[in-house]
């Protein structure tokens, strides 16, 4: 190897955002009486600022550090500012401020929240700005709630505040999806309170029930308790229970059983039972069973909800994509407005950096486009007059105008998203061990429960009512019913604090049974951007002097290849830095001139024969002066770190790991070599990817999908189970069943090895609770059980299942040190 | 025993008052965010409030 230049520089992190601090670099300031690095000059001016306004306990409280901020200076850029004031206009406004008396009160967006502390900072700093009322902002799903007068801080300036302490503030438009998303949670919210206040209730005059049962009691008490049970317990029935119902009624008319339907059954018929014992003054009453069972089953379904809502945070996930303004040229003057405005036939400038407002053709200007977003394709795509360009993807050097052609919902982003919308549609039931045995489960119950009810009816017509209900009842499918959602809510937990977010109940039954596991590959196998490999020194240059030369070029652009330049510190000022579009750079050091860029745009400086460029793979960069050609910079995608163990233990698992990537280069095969991936199919459109996935599904196989882009969500959303990286857009996370949250592809193995242990235990659950059902059934028949025997044997039951699943509290993680033979002991299931 | 006849009712009474609260809190958002408010009861400035002499003073210096 020539030159490890990586290793060289990240001797600290940058005391706010955490990213390596460049060697040489002087941006330092004093927070907490103590003098801390920063990486840049963005960082340093977001920390001056926090520490001017008086909030540096920001930095003793949090517990992650920053994002790394989207500024570059103290002030902010005046073209940042302009778009801001564009959010000043009453029509912008409409959507998203809601004017009450002298106050407007406005619903934000913010990204770059990582811990509580960022909360407390961003409500302090804006209680700071004169005019704000009230400032909350929400944890968990990052939205802030300002109530300001409009009258003393217009609503940029409060807008340009967040971004000054490094945060960004986008208009929160919830739409109809999202409304409805906070609308279940607040009824299921309300439903488990119901159900938990009710239960209290019952239970206590549950005890007097059973004392009086064993001590003696009037039977005018009885009847008074009963009737205040009644009448308690109705609501929990009605209102908490509803949702079972719901589901049940749904499932007998589509013919499809599960477990809602002998849940309902339980509930409907113990509660009836119960009224018509309190209505006639005879029998038993159940009113405490039907109470905790329905508030021990609504607990699971909401935790479930509540992991399911944690993905969808930002509002309005597509948008997000889309710039807020566009710079519309009417009549030969530039005008900013909102993209929404945008018309068909309109023209737009984009400048560098900025992002395409939406569909359409390039009337002058040439450069390059950065579409990864859509493709996953890293590396911009060069455009000149008359090529189109897709809305949502960022132009990169030089400023371009566009002929918009399509707008709203045919640009292509949104026929991505009805893409994903039909794959939604069409996905594979995951068919839940639960539902299976349930279905028997009803079948059996009724057929018993009728032939008791017969039988008793020819002995002792008298008793046949009061035997056939027990016999519902003490087969009330308690243990049967907790015995999944236990399991599944205590392995989602244990894999939330390792890092891999479980999204959807059936994720962790589909892991078990995965037979495919398929990856895409920018992003996800790899880092997802170009890291500088290595630097090949030509003739007698110095390899540092190089290093540097190319870094004080390359501060100048933003492009994806010159950010991987941006770590190295640049002592050098260049000047007279020229942008020659897909080519490369040319600029002035000390007064030599000197290019950096393709082999052929470098070596026309210098006259010189071009060099040979090395043999191994990858982008290469030469850098010239104008007597001879000095360096070759080797870039590349970094694959990541622990991916080569996390395939390999996966294999050794029995799966079959797939990649699919839109990237059609050479570095597709390399990477696939280098993984031993088994098969690698390269070079997809989104389509194509669903369309392989919807094959290997099709030929009978479990497939987990892998993925983080844009270009990814389709597939999804098609795949039974999807999994979407940590960095993955929103729009990909909330479409998927889990989030890799710790970026860590080594979780993957943790989550399938723990989803079969979890699948061991669901069945281990089912056989005792089944065992219980089929022992006291036959006591129950023949008129032996009494009730407090039945409750009982119910809740004991029930604690064994909920014990047995605690088991799954505890994960053996695994770890790459002890990896050298990756087939671990739980394996063989 | 008859005290009962008065006592339940009531308690019904005060269970359907806390259902109401319940139902408040719900609908005016409370339930919404159940992270930050645990840790910004810790973020107090209450630098000023610690008395002169228990302060940790850090490198000599007296804190605000």
């Amino acid at each position: 190897m020539t030159g490890s230049i990586i290793d060289q520089n990240t001797s600290l992190g940058c005391y706010h955002c955490g990213l390596p601090v460049p060697k040489g670099s002087s941006y330092t300031t004093v927070i907490n009486s103590e003098a801390r690095s920063m990486c840049c000059p963005g960082c340093l001016a977001v920390a001056e600022t926090i520490v001017g306004s008086g909030l540096d306990t920001y930095y003793k409280h949090r517990t992650e550090t920053a994002d790394s901020p989207d500024i570059r200076g103290k002030e902010i850029p005046d073209s940042l500012l302009q778009e801001l004031s564009l959010y000043d206009d009453q029509t912008v406004q409409h959507d998203f401020v809601v004017k009450k008396d002298a106050y407007s009160e406005a619903s934000l967006v913010i990204e770059g929240i990582t811990c509580a502390a960022c909360v407390w900072l961003l409500e302090n700093h804006i209680k700071g700005i004169p005019g704000v009322e009230k400032a909350h902002v929400n944890l968990t799903n990052h939205r802030a709630r300002i109530i300001w007068d409009q009258d003393l801080t217009p609503l940029s300036t409060l807008l340009a505040e967040i971004y000054r302490i490094g945060y960004q503030a986008h208009p929160y438009h919830p739409d109809k999806e999202e409304q409805l998303l906070e609308e279940e949670h607040k009824r299921a919210t309300r439903r488990l309170g119901i159900a938990g206040i009710g239960m209290m209730q019952t239970m206590m005059l549950a005890v007097a029930l059973y004392g009086g049962a064993l001590q003696g009691i009037d039977n005018q008490y009885v009847t008074f308790i009963r009737w205040a049970s009644l009448v308690i317990a109705t609501p929990v029935v009605i209102y908490a229970a509803r949702p079972f119902f719901i589901a049940a009624l749904r499932d007998l008319k589509t013919r499809h059983l599960t477990m809602d339907v002998p849940v309902s059954l339980a509930i409907g018929g113990a509660y009836l039972a119960s009224v018509w014992a309190t209505l006639t003054n005879s029998g038993e009453v159940y009113y405490d069973s039907v109470t905790m069972f329905t508030f021990f089953l609504l607990i699971g379904r909401f935790l479930e909800m509540q992991a399911r809502h944690r993905t969808g945070r930002a509002g309005n996930s597509l948008l997000n994509l889309l710039p807020a303004s566009a710079l519309r040229i009417l009549d030969g003057e530039e005008q900013l407005i909102p993209v929404k405005d945008l018309k068909n036939g309109d023209r737009v400038i984009v400048r560098p950096g900025h992002t395409i407002p939406s569909d359409g053709v390039i009337v002058s200007g040439n450069s390059s486009v950065d579409e990864s977003a859509l493709t996953g394709e890293y590396l911009p795509i060069r455009k000149k007059t008359d090529d189109s360009v897709v809305g949502g993807t960022i132009n990169v050097e030089n400023p371009l105008t566009i002929k918009i052609i399509k707008t709203g919902n045919d640009t292509q982003l949104s026929a991505i998203v009805r893409l994903l919308e039909r794959a939604q549609e069409e996905k594979p039931q995951v068919a839940k061990i639960a539902d299976k045995v349930a279905s028997y489960f009803v079948a059996a119950v009724l057929i018993t429960a009728s032939c008791v009810g017969f039988g008793w009816w020819i002995v002792e017509p008298a008793s046949a009512f009061w035997i056939t209900l027990s016999v519902l009842v003490v087969t009330c499918p308690c243990a049967l019913s907790l015995a999944t959602p236990t399991a599944l809510t205590a392995a989602t937990g244990t894999l939330r604090q390792n890092g891999l977010l479980i999204t959807r109940g059936h994720v962790l039954e589909s892991l078990a049974t995965a037979t495919h596991i398929v990856f895409d590959k920018t992003g996800t196998l790899t880092e997802g951007n170009l890291t500088l490999q290595e630097v090949t020194p030509l003739a007698d240059a110095d390899q540092n002097e190089c290093i540097k030369i190319a870094a004080a070029i390359e501060k100048y652009s933003e492009h994806p290849i010159a950010k991987a330049f941006h770590e190295q510190s640049a002592e050098l000022t260049a000047t007279e830095i020229h942008n020659e579009v897909g080519q490369g750079l040319q600029g002035i050091i000390n007064g030599q001139r000197y290019r950096i860029g393709k082999p052929e745009f470098a070596s026309q400086i210098c006259h010189a024969e071009q060099p040979a460029p090395p043999k191994t793979s990858g982008q290469w960069l030469l850098l010239c002066n104008q007597s001879s050609a000095l360096a070759w910079f080797r870039l590349n995608d970094q694959i990541r770190p622990e991916a080569q163990h996390t395939i390999q233990a996966l294999q050794a698992l029995g799966l079959s790991c797939e990649m699919l990537t839109g990237d059609n280069s050479s570095a597709v095969e390399e990477v696939a070599n280098y993984l031993g991936i088994n098969a690698t199919i390269s070079g997809v459109s989104p389509e194509q990817k669903l369309l392989h996935v919807k094959q290997l599904q099709e030929n009978g196989a479990q497939v987990v999908m892998v993925g983080d882009g844009i270009n990814d969500i389709p597939v999804l959303a098609g795949a039974q189970t999807s999994i979407a990286m940590g960095g993955a857009t929103d729009l990909a996370k909330t479409n998927a069943d889990g989030v890799l949250i710790s970026h860590n592809l080594l979780r993957l193995i943790d989550g399938i090895l723990l989803a079969r242990k979890t699948k061991v235990i669901i069945k281990q659950n089912l056989i005792w609770s089944l065992c219980y059902n089929l022992m006291a059934l036959p006591l129950a028949a023949f008129g032996f059980i009494a009730p407090y025997m039945a409750a009982l044997g119910m809740s004991a039951s029930s604690l064994v299942v909920v014990g047995n699943a605690m088991r799954l509290n505890r994960l053996r993680k695994y770890k790459l040190n002890t990896a050298q033979k990756p087939s671990p002991p739980e394996a063989e299931n | 025993m008859d005290i009962i006849f008065l006592l339940i009712p009531i308690a019904i009474i005060l269970a359907s008052c806390a259902v109401w609260a319940f139902f408040w809190s719900v609908n005016s958002g409370q339930y919404e965010d159940l992270e930050s408010p645990a840790h910004s009861i810790l973020y107090d400035d209450d630098d000023h409030l610690i008395p002169e002499d228990a302060r940790v003073k850090p490198d000599g210096k007296k804190a605000e």
